[in-house]
């Protein structure tokens, strides 16, 4: 065993994940913690020239799995790809991003380690050799601290959770054989959604919208308020009440049976603010409601709030915004 | 066709968590089937009724999850398991050690579980099983269509959705959406009383991760309550500005 650590660097069609650069960044303060250095795993196919991106993270070795079998993922097939560099370089811990590809990937990789797992981890501190890790559970009511002694830990970052900065490393690129195919399970196609809307757990901001919205067809307001802060900026979430009445897809929901999300900045309008769907979203930075019940438990979790009736303030606030933006 | 599904009993989502050392205070709370395994159960019952065989449902739980098990009889499971064990819950590999050895002495060829249970949010356990197993696996599916000695699903990832193929013997992580779970008639219920229920002491191996505490989540701010209506947007406008920088 020794006291480095690896980050899986996760990519699709060439693009690094922004969480890969934090899950980089963390592994590169942890690594100088324990005493080792920070290594960097990367699997699919022609990824050869994505090395010296890492290495700007501080990757000192960068172990590419390229084959022409793993340009999309396969669930055993990157498992595999990726316990064979942890086997061979016997890391002490083992990190990732826990996206829907790293949540997949974590627990099948850290089986075939027989090793332990800390999911959608917002911190991790390393004292005397010893690691302590921090999730949060029951989405957000609480936080757990575990203790992650046995080498290899693996552990899946929670998105926006933590920094990425850029601190460069030697980037040597070590090439490993990878398994081919056939597999067990493989991706066969990925369907983009329209090509404006921000993925929920990657905005910056969101606006959420609930039962004070009185139906569907009044999501419009919704969509300009988000529009107003400029493209690629704001995505659209809902209360599940909205979701279970079938106003929204599940895709948006904001809470414990849907995303848990922690935004810089989150708009909540005619949202109450049932328990469930604060647990999913109190970690945001910034809180606004917006909400014509003054006693609404929603104003509780808020930084800012606004009593009125959605439908003459969220035009106010879109104009606002627009005019602050441009 | 020996079809399984995995069910935990955790507290119901609307409840208040009050942390009580490395637990929570079990006072006052609904303890109720994980959401999400109730879509495993359902789609369980689907396969059968496509494919005839028979639905097994197993946990791992105290001896109170009975009525969870019980709850998935009445909804039409065949059989019910429980790995009883009563004592502190051993972390994911250690569960998953347990799971699959049942799995594998039931002869089960399809495995539907929640993608994740409530409690932990851990997100693990039918991944762990799969690769144990040898077994394919897919998560968190939207979608589910079994075929003959295949399947495809599709499930949602960032930006947009992915459809994903494999071979049987398959471990399905279940999403919200996936299917309406059916609720339990009285006749369901009063059945459900009669069918066949196993209890198996169960002894978890170690842990690969120790729990040290539990908190409660840090406080969020002071609220500031901007005024009414429209009138206050400009005020809020000077915050996201000022204090948030967001603008």
């Amino acid at each position: 065993m020794s006291s480095d650590v690896l980050v899986f660097v996760e990519q699709r069609a060439g693009a690094i994940k922004k969480a890969s650069f934090e899950a980089l960044t963390l592994g590169r303060e942890l690594a100088s913690g324990l005493g080792g250095s920070v290594n960097a795993a990367v699997i699919g196919s022609g990824i050869a020239g994505l090395a010296s991106e890492i290495a700007a993270y501080g990757a000192e070795k960068v172990f590419t799995v390229d084959h022409a079998d793993l340009e999309l993922y396969t669930g055993d097939g990157y498992a595999t790809a990726l316990s064979t560099i942890v086997s061979d370089t016997g890391p002490r811990l083992v990190l990732m991003a826990h996206t829907a590809l790293g949540k997949d990937l974590g627990p099948r990789a850290a089986a075939l380690a027989e090793a332990g797992m800390v999911t959608d981890v917002t911190a991790v501190e390393v004292a005397d050799g010893s690691v302590l890790v921090t999730k949060p559970v029951y989405a957000g009511k609480a936080y757990k601290k575990v203790r992650a002694d046995a080498a290899p830990a693996f552990i899946s970052l929670r998105p926006n959770a933590t920094p990425a900065s850029e601190s460069a490393g030697a980037g040597e690129t070590v090439s490993v054989d990878g398994p081919s195919g056939p597999f067990l399970s493989v991706v066969k196609e990925i369907m983009a959604a329209s090509t404006d809307s921000v993925p929920l757990q990657e905005a910056s901001v969101i606006v959420a919208a609930g039962r004070g919205l009185k139906g569907p067809e009044n999501w419009k307001l919704i969509e300009d308020l988000a529009a107003a802060f400029g493209p690629g900026v704001a995505a659209i979430g809902a209360s599940r009440a909205v979701v279970d009445a079938g106003w929204r897809p599940h895709a948006e929901q904001v809470g414990q049976t849907g995303k848990v999300v922690a935004p810089t900045l989150y708009i909540a309008v005619g949202i109450s603010g049932a328990i469930q769907h604060l647990a999913g979203m109190s970690t945001s930075k910034y809180i606004v409601a917006i909400n014509k019940d003054a006693d609404a438990p929603i104003f509780k979790v808020a930084n800012y709030g606004i009593v009125g009736d959605a439908f003459e303030v969220v035009p106010a606030l879109t104009e606002a915004i627009k005019a602050a933006v441009h | 066709m020996e079809i399984l599904a995995l069910v935990k009993r955790v507290p119901a989502t609307d409840c208040k968590i009050k942390v009580a050392g490395t637990g929570i205070d079990p006072a006052g709370l609904e303890w109720v089937m994980n959401p999400y395994d109730e879509y495993a159960v359902e789609e369980a019952l689907k396969t059968k009724e496509a494919k005839s065989g028979s639905v097994t449902a197993l946990s791992f739980g105290s001896s109170a999850t009975e009525k969870i098990l019980r709850t998935a009889l009445a909804m039409g499971a065949d059989k019910a398991v429980l790995l009883q064990h009563d004592g502190d819950e051993p972390d994911a590999l250690a569960v998953s050690r347990l799971l699959s050895d049942k799995i594998k002495e039931l002869g089960a060829e399809i495995v539907f579980c929640g993608k994740q249970a409530v409690d932990n949010d851990d997100m693990q356990v039918g991944q762990r099983i799969a690769t144990i197993l040898g077994w394919a696996c897919v998560t968190d599916v939207a979608t589910f269509e079994i075929g003959d000695g295949t399947w495809k699903a599709t499930r949602d990832i960032e930006g947009g959705r992915e459809s994903v193929e494999g071979s049987v013997p398959v471990v399905v992580t279940c999403n919200k959406g996936l299917n309406e779970p059916r609720y339990p008639n009285i006749k369901g219920i009063m059945m459900a009383k009669k069918k066949p229920l196993e209890t198996v002491p169960a002894s978890p191996g170690d842990s690969g991760t120790q729990v040290v505490e539990l908190l409660p989540p840090p406080a969020r701010p002071e609220p500031t309550i901007l005024g009414e209506g429209s009138d206050a947007v400009p005020a809020l406008i000077e915050k996201l500005k000022d204090e948030a920088k967001v603008l």
